[in-house]
């Protein structure tokens, strides 16, 4: 078979009834010089009984007759068809052509058959001729695909040339046609990614298993498509650009504006970090460092000692109220964003591409948040409202803290407390709560001012204002932190006096060589004393006891309510705006698989598979997706939040990054 | 080739398996579990609505009855989206994989597809469910780090529970799909 159209097609005869045909002279030496060599046909391995794949693309379901170009995956079974290639073409130049993608894609890229297109009455001269092109272009096997006009089925035949070991197995193969979307493939991305492939290799040795390979051919063969009808090519190829190159003023003008842009904002960011971190340090060590640099190196090395305060800031009080200020911490995380979106870098993979994509959504959403947050302010005067109230308010949580304290040093729920001691912890923290009246009475005419302006900060973002909140609400219960302090303070020394006085009753002690208790023997006069003060601590504890509850619930309630404000500022951080919106719109780009769907069947016909992409669910996209957060989240457990109430440790709700772990 | 059958699930209920031979190579089974039923919905209504009525001569305040409306529907519709599973289908086509579609009552489709390089052996497995013992039909996949381990097993038709009568059926013709996959690597 393969020898007569040889001899055919070197006659140079061909057949003349074809409506088009190869032009002969150039290639009859070529044909001479590359027959299909015996028994030794590339690529010719594959699991005997496997049924053969043909994947095809709808795109060129309608496309006139000619070649078919792709890649065939053995192990599978497959063949990947990536374009079809028109008459009239010159043999030489279709090898050319595909060289040259194959070098540039590094995919396996070769002639996989032919296709036939029967518009008019059935011509058997071209059948001839469809066959024998396939011994100019040899592969194993050779594909023919062929549709009628009017007809939904399709024939389909794959022939082997080469002589089957076994004789029972016929040379012909049984064909499955699955239809793909050529564009969605390609843009398509898979989840979980498949492994890349090693691109040291010459050619593609596909890691990619499975339908991650036919993903993988047709994402990497982009070269291919780049030619399309109205271009002066010598090959004239039918695939899903063919029909015009799309493309959109607005992105390729976004492409390019994009490079000084993202220049000119990293320059800016890193001087207004630099600034910062130099008004923050008044010694003038990063000053210099950061003025000095001439090239972005330095500057982003300022940027990162910006970043770890325990570094630069030598001032300690201040630098300890900036870290402890959640405002900061977010300005700082927004910052760091930023610099990452507009960083002139190219994203490595499409991974770091949407997590730019995400921050820089998440940024604008914030923005839009706080510029709204702001109108809706300013409308009716709320901020001179909010200024008027916020003092009563103090004052009146005042005032119910000192009915708290005349309550507690009365008799509280019927308990009877100590009276001195009572009367002494009492006078203490009312005159605290005088002291706090008093300054925020100093405050009140400058509050208006400073909420103004505070509120201006809204339009950098809906978190910052946000954590401005959440800062206030802080400063404004400074006092009962400080109670809660003194409380927590005093009943931790009580329990761990009593704790070392129950040891000596015992006639214990506490080794701290050994870190275990071991016994001792006291003298008289020591156990005397020791027994009188543990006696003395065991009922003054009540009292104590009652303080520290008290005053640890009310810290805990302002607890819960930052914590909840810094839940929304977390959820408005990490939430990947862009990948769900993306999910939304064009589903075909975060594929977590494909799913098939049986096309119309009739018996004798091949069967036909049409191949869609099945989407990512949404709480898969949030979850891969996810942005990481400023991280100041509670790290204790419910077990040593209780171990050290119960012994009086002081509960620091979220540590910021930088504090040292003890 | 299409045929149709009935069956019943493990409660007693009527289930239809039709199954279509599209080539050799090429299967699709498809349970249909039974509908909603009017009585049943009627029911949860009534309790819901008279429950609310209820909570309104407390309380005189006929939000209550609006929002007994609105969560009715919603939950109507919450439960025919994500809850009523009408059909379950398996296509199982060799040297390509299995893939498994649930239809909703409101029209939404879930499919899995699994590739048959992954797949070790479909099998019928037994179960404790509460009081009962039942059979189940699912797909062991393959361990890619033992070869002769099992990473995951995945169950089918969960939601429509067939009994052992229809499972043998599936069974049946999925192991002769199967066999064209272990045959070339027993030969060889």
């Amino acid at each position: 078979m393969g020898l007569v159209s040889r001899g055919t097609a070197a006659a140079g005869l061909g057949p003349a009834r074809a409506a088009v045909r190869p032009r002969p002279p150039d290639a009859v030496p070529n044909l001479i010089s590359t027959p299909p060599p015996e028994g030794a046909a590339p690529g010719s391995s594959r699991v005997p009984s496997m049924v053969l794949k043909a994947f095809f693309p709808t795109c060129c379901a309608s496309a006139d007759s000619g070649l078919l170009v792709g890649r065939w995956v053995p192990e599978q079974s497959s063949a990947v068809v990536l374009a079809v290639v028109h008459f009239p073409f010159i043999p030489i130049q279709v090898k050319e052509l595909l060289a040259q993608v194959q070098q540039a894609s590094r995919v396996g890229v070769a002639v996989l058959g032919t296709w036939c297109h029967r518009r008019q009455e059935p011509e058997e001269s071209l059948g001839h001729f469809l066959e024998g092109l396939g011994a100019i272009f040899s592969h194993e096997p050779w594909l023919q695909l062929c549709r009628e006009r009017g007809s939904k089925f399709w024939s389909c035949k794959a022939t082997h040339r080469q002589v089957p070991t076994c004789p029972a197995t016929s040379g012909e193969d049984q064909v499955m046609l699955v239809f793909y979307d050529q564009r969605k493939v390609l843009l398509s991305q898979l989840h979980p990614p498949a492994a890349l492939p090693d691109r040291q290799a010459g050619d593609a040795t596909a890691s990619a298993v499975g339908l991650a390979a036919v993903f993988d051919t047709v994402a990497r063969s982009e070269a291919l498509f780049r030619s399309d009808w109205f271009d002066e090519g010598p090959v004239r190829l039918s695939h899903w650009q063919s029909e015009g190159v799309e493309a959109s003023i607005l992105v390729e003008l976004a492409k390019w504006a994009a490079g000084p842009i993202c220049l000119l904002l990293t320059c800016l960011l890193s001087l207004v970090s630099a600034a910062s971190a130099c008004r923050i340090c008044p010694s003038g060590g990063c000053c210099f460092a950061a003025f000095q640099a001439q090239d972005r190196a330095r500057l982003h090395g300022s940027l990162h000692g910006f970043m770890r305060p325990t570094r630069m800031f030598k001032l300690w009080p201040l630098s300890f109220v900036w870290s402890k200020l959640s405002t900061c911490e977010q300005l700082r995380h927004r910052l760091e964003q930023l610099t990452l979106v507009f960083s002139t870098q190219k994203a490595k993979n499409p991974t770091q591409l949407m997590r730019k994509a995400n921050m820089l959504v998440s940024v604008l959403l914030d923005v839009a948040l706080g510029l709204v947050l702001l109108s809706w302010l300013h409308r009716k005067d709320r901020i001179g409202q909010l200024a008027d109230a916020l003092i009563p308010v103090a004052d009146h949580v005042a005032e119910e803290l000192q009915h708290l304290l005349q309550w507690l040093m009365g008799a509280p729920a019927g308990l009877k407390m100590n009276r001195a001691l009572d009367q002494v912890l009492g006078r203490f923290f009312l005159y605290h709560i005088h002291l706090w009246i008093g300054y925020i009475h100093l405050m009140s005419p400058f509050i208006e001012c400073i909420l103004w302006h505070v509120g201006l900060s809204a339009c950098l973002g809906l978190t910052v204002a946000l954590s401005i909140l959440s800062d206030i609400i802080a400063l404004l219960t400074f006092h009962i932190y400080c109670f809660y302090v003194y409380g927590a303070r005093l009943y931790c020394l009580k329990i761990y006096g009593l704790s070392s006085l129950w040891r000596l009753f015992r006639g214990k002690k506490w080794n701290v060589l050994r870190q275990r208790v071991d016994s001792c023997s006291y003298d008289l006069d020591q156990l005397f004393i020791g027994t009188l003060l543990f006696t003395i601590l065991v009922f003054l504890l009540p009292t104590t006891a009652l303080y520290y509850l008290v005053f640890t619930l009310l810290r805990l309630l302002v607890v819960t309510v930052q914590g909840l404000i810094h839940l929304l500022v977390d959820l408005v951080n990490s939430l990947p705006l862009y990948s769900l919106g993306l999910r939304l719109c064009r589903p075909y780009r975060l594929a977590a698989g494909v799913k098939f769907r049986v096309l119309e069947h009739e018996a004798g016909s091949p069967l036909r598979l049409l191949m869609q992409i099945n989407p990512l669910s949404y709480s898969r996209v949030v979850h891969t997706y996810r942005l990481p957060s400023c991280g100041c989240h509670p790290k204790h457990s419910w077990g040593s939040l209780c171990r050290k109430l119960f012994f009086g440790e002081l509960i620091y709700p979220w540590r910021q990054r930088g504090d040292k772990q003890d | 080739m299409e045929d149709e059958q009935s069956f019943s699930d493990i409660c007693g209920g009527r289930l239809a398996l039709q199954r279509r031979y599209y080539s050799p190579s090429c299967r699709e089974f498809c349970l249909s579990c039974p509908r909603i039923s009017l009585r049943s919905l009627t029911a949860v209504t009534c309790t819901v609505w008279l429950a609310a009525y209820g909570l309104f001569t407390l309380c005189e305040n006929s939000m209550v009855l609006s929002a007994a409306i609105f969560i009715t529907l919603l939950g109507l519709l919450g439960y025919l989206h994500f809850v009523k599973i009408d059909q379950e289908t398996l296509l199982i086509i060799d040297s390509l994989g299995i893939q498994m579609t649930s239809s909703y009552a409101s029209g939404k489709e879930s499919t899995t597809f699994i590739e048959m390089g992954k797949v070790k052996d479909v099998v019928i497995n037994e179960a404790i469910y509460m009081q009962k013992v039942i059979y189940y039909l699912c797909i062991l996949l393959k361990d890619p780090v033992e070869p002769h381990g099992v990473s995951q097993v995945v169950p089918l038709f969960q939601s429509a529970k067939p009994r052992l009568d229809c499972l043998i059926e599936v069974y049946k013709s999925c192991q002769e799909i199967l066999a064209h996959q272990k045959a070339p690597s027993t030969s060889l």
